[in-house]
C-alpha cells in the first residue's frame, strides 16, 4: 500500500461481500418459493425477496466500485485521499440506510413502508429496482455525490491519468442518470420510458466505463504493461460502448408504448453491444501475454481474465440472442430475461468487484505480494464454484425460457397454454436452477474461507 | 488492428463517437417525449387512473408480475388483463378483478402465492381503471398471444 488513505477501503470491501453473500440468500429463498409457494409465505411473499435480492445486488456493487475507487484513486493521483473522514463518514451513512431499507421492507407490508416514508410527497416508490422510499434514494444522492467530490478533489490536486479521468466521468454518468429515479409521471410509457435511463444506461453505459477504467488498473498492476497500450484499449472499449449503448437503450423501447423506430434503431445500435465487452476479452489477454512482470498474486489476474469472459458471455452473447426486436418479440419478460440478467450482473459487475478485492484486500492486509500459494489455491476453487454455479443458473433459466416460449408465446390466442400451468410444467428446471444457487453460495463460502488460510512458514 | 491505432487516435474515436452518439440519442428521446401521449392515449388518463397507478406502486405488483413485459416473472403479465380476464368488457373486468382481490391467497397447497392488499373498493377500482387504460396503449401489438 503506497499512501495510508487506501486503508478506507477496506471496510467498503468487506462490507459489499456480506451483502453478497445476503443477495445470495434471499435469491435462494426465491428460487425455494418457485417450488414451494407456500415456502416463507405469508411471512415474506415473493415481491418482498426479490426487492431485497435486486437491491442487496445494487448496493453491494456501489459499496464495491466505492471501495476500489478509493484503493485507486490515490495511488493514480499519486497522493493520499482528500478527505479519508469523509469517505468513512460516507460508509457509516450508506451502510445505515441501507440495512434501515432492507430491514423496512422486511418489517411491514410494502404499502405501510410507503406511507411511513411520505411516499405520497414525491412518490418514487413501487418500481422494479428503485423501489426504495424517497428518503433513501435522497440519501443515495448525498452518498454518491460526497463520494465523487471526494474522488474529484483528489484528482484535480494529484496526477490526472486516462483511467482516473474514465472512472470519474462513469461516476458522473451514474450520479446524473440516477436523477431519473425522481421522474414518476402519471402516464406509465413516459414513466417506463425514463426508468430505462436508470436502469440501462446505469449498466450499458456509465458503469461499463467505470468497469474498463478497474479492469485497466488492474491489469496494469499484475502486467506491468505500459500506460501508452493499456489507455489506447481502455479509449477504444468505452467508445465502442458509448456508440453502441446509448441507442441501443432502444431495445428496451420495442413494446411499451414508445415509437415504432425504436425497432430498428434499438435493434441495429444494441446488435453492436457486445463489442465493448468482447473488446475486454482481448484486452485482458493481450496484457496477460504481453506482461513484463510475474506478479505473485495470480488470482487477481485470474478474476480480471474471469470478468473479461464472463461479462461477454453474460452481457454480449445473452444479451445478443434477445436484442432484435423479432426475437424480443417472443421473449420480452420471459424466463430468458432472467437468465441473462444473471449471468451480465454477475460476469460483469460483480466479478470486477472479486477482482479488485483480490487483489486490493491482500494489500490491505498486509501482503504486498498477494496472498500465499495455499489461500490462492482455495480462492480458486471459489472462483469456479461460483462461475459454474451463475452459469449452470443461466442454462437452466434458459431452458425455462425457451420452454416458456414455446408453450405459452409462439402458439396462437386459441393454443396458448397459460402463464401458470405453463410454469408448473418448468417446475423440475428450476430445481436445477436451485442446486446451482446452492453451489454459488458454497462458492461464496469458499471465498470467505481463503481469508483465513494460514501458510506454512 | 490495435497496433495501427494509437492512443490519440483511440481518445478521438471516444470523444468524437461519445458526443455523436449523446446528440443521436438526445434527439430521438425529444422525438419519443413528444409521440407517447398520442401512442399512449394521454388524454384519457383520468384522476381514477392515475390512483390506480400509485395504488400499482405501493403495493409493488411490480415484484411478481410483469407489465408491458416488463418486471418480475413470478405472476403473469397483466397488460393486457382486461382482454385476458375481462374480455375486454369494462363492468365484466372489474367485477372479476375485485372478486379475486378478495380472494388472496388463494389456498392451493404450494401453489404460487399472492399476498391479501386489503385495498377498498374504491382502490380496486381505480386500479381496474390503470389496466384497462395500460391495455389500450399502442405498443406494436405486443404480446403475441392473450396469455400474455
Ligand atoms: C453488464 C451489462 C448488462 C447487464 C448488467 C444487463 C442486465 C439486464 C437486466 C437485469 C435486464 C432485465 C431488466 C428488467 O427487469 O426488465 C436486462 C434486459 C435486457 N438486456 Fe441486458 N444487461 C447487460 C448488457 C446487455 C447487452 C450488452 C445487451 C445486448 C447485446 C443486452 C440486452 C438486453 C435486452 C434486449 C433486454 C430486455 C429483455 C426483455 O425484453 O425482457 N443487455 N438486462
Ligand atoms: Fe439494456
Amino acid at each position: 500500500m503506497k499512501y495510508s488513505s487506501q486503508m478506507v477501503a477496506k471496510p467498503y470491501f468487506i462490507f459489499a461481500l456480506i451483502l453478497l453473500a445476503g443477495e445470495i440468500v434471499f435469491g435462494l429463498a426465491m428460487g425455494a418459493q418457485y417450488l414451494y409457494g407456500d415456502f416463507l409465505f405469508p411471512a415474506i411473499p415473493f415481491n418482498v425477496l426479490r426487492m431485497v435480492h435486486t437491491n442487496l445486488l445494487i448496493v453491494l456493487l456501489l459499496f464495491g466500485f466505492m471501495g476500489a475507487t478509493y484503493y485507486l484513486i490515490p495511488e493514480e493521483s499519486e497522493r493520499e485521499l482528500w478527505s479519508p473522514l469523509l469517505a468513512k463518514i460516507t460508509f457509516w451513512v450508506f451502510a445505515a440506510a441501507g440495512v434501515a431499507t432492507i430491514l423496512g421492507y422486511l418489517l411491514v407490508p410494502y404499502a405501510t413502508l410507503a406511507e411511513l416514508t411520505y411516499n405520497n410527497i414525491l412518490p418514487t416508490m413501487g418500481r422494479e429496482f428503485l423501489e426504495q422510499p424517497t428518503i433513501t434514494k435522497i440519501g443515495i444522492v448525498f452518498v454518491v455525490l460526497s463520494y465523487i467530490l471526494n474522488v474529484t478533489m483528489t484528482v484535480v490536486k494529484g496526477r490526472r491519468t486516462t483511467i482516473s479521468v474514465i472512472l470519474l466521468t462513469g461516476l458522473f454518468g451514474l450520479a446524473f442518470f440516477f436523477l431519473f429515479a425522481f421522474y414518476v409521471p402519471e402516464n406509465l410509457v413516459m414513466d417506463k420510458f425514463f426508468w430505462w435511463f436508470v436502469v440501462h444506461l446505469w449498466v450499458e453505459a456509465t458503469w461499463e466505463l467505470i468497469l474498463g477504467a478497474l479492469l485497466a488498473f488492474v491489469l496494469i498492476k499484475t502486467t506491468g504493461v505500459d500506460r501508452e497500450h493499456i489507455d489506447k484499449w481502455l479509449y477504444l472499449i468505452i467508445a465502442m460502448t458509448l456508440i453502441s449503448g446509448l441507442a441501443g437503450t432502444g431495445h428496451h423501447f420495442f413494446y411499451i408504448g414508445t415509437p415504432g423506430y425504436w425497432l430498428w434503431i434499438g435493434s441495429i445500435a444494441s446488435a453492436a453491444e457486445p463489442i465493448p465487452f468482447f473488446l475486454m476479452i482481448l484486452f485482458a489477454f493481450n496484457m496477460a501475454k504481453n506482461r513484463r512482470i510475474q506478479h505473485n498474486n495470480k488470482i487477481a489476474l485470474t478474476w480480471a481474465k474471469g470478468t473479461a469472459i464472463v461479462g461477454f458471455l453474460g452481457a454480449g452473447v445473452w444479451g445478443f440472442i434477445h436484442t432484435l426486436a423479432p426475437i424480443n418479440y417472443y421473449t420480452h419478460g420471459t424466463q430468458l430475461t432472467a437468465a441473462h440478467g444473471h449471468l451480465a450482473f454477475f460476469g460483469a459487475y460483480v466479478m470486477i468487484c472479486f477482482t479488485v478485492i483480490s487483489y486490493a484486500m491482500p494489500i490491505l492486509r498486509g501482503r504486498a505480494h498477494g496472498n500465499g500459494v495455499k489461500a490462492q489455491k482455495v480462492e480458486l476453487i471459489s472462483f469456479w464454484m461460483m462461475v459454474i454455479g451463475m452459469i449452470g443458473i443461466t442454462l437452466a433459466l434458459t431452458a425455462a425460457g425457451i420452454i416458456q416460449i414455446e408453450m405459452q408465446r409462439l402458439p396462437d390466442s386459441a393454443h396458448a397454454i397459460g402463464f401458470m400451468e405453463t410454469q408448473a410444467a418448468i417446475s423440475s428446471v428450476y430445481a436445477i436452477r436451485l442446486a446451482f444457487g446452492l453451489m454459488v453460495l458454497g462458492g461464496l463460502l469458499t471465498y470467505f474461507y481463503s481469508f483465513f488460510v494460514k501458510e506454512a512458514e | 488492428m490495435s497496433e495501427r491505432i494509437t492512443k490519440n487516435m483511440a481518445r478521438n474515436i471516444y470523444f468524437g463517437g461519445g458526443l455523436f452518439a449523446i446528440l443521436v440519442f438526445a434527439g430521438l428521446t425529444v422525438d419519443t417525449v413528444q409521440k407517447i401521449p398520442e401512442l399512449s392515449h394521454d388524454d384519457k388518463i383520468t384522476e381514477s387512473v392515475a390512483l390506480g397507478k400509485q395504488v400499482w406502486e405501493n403495493n409493488n405488483c411490480v415484484g411478481c408480475h410483469t407489465i408491458m413485459g416488463e418486471g418480475a416473472y413470478y405472476a403473469p403479465e397483466l397488460g393486457n388483463a382486461f382482454q385476458r380476464l375481462g374480455a375486454s368488457d369494462e363492468q365484466a373486468f372489474k367485477t372479476y378483478l375485485a372478486g379475486w382481490m378478495a380472494a388472496q391467497p388463494l389456498d392451493t397447497p404450494d401453489r404460487r402465492k399472492m399476498p391479501q392488499f386489503h385495498l377498498t373498493q374504491e382502490q380496486v377500482n381505480n386500479l381496474a381503471d390503470f389496466l384497462i387504460w395500460t391495455s389500450r396503449v399502442n405498443n406494436q401489438e405486443w404480446p403475441p398471444n392473450i396469455k400474455g
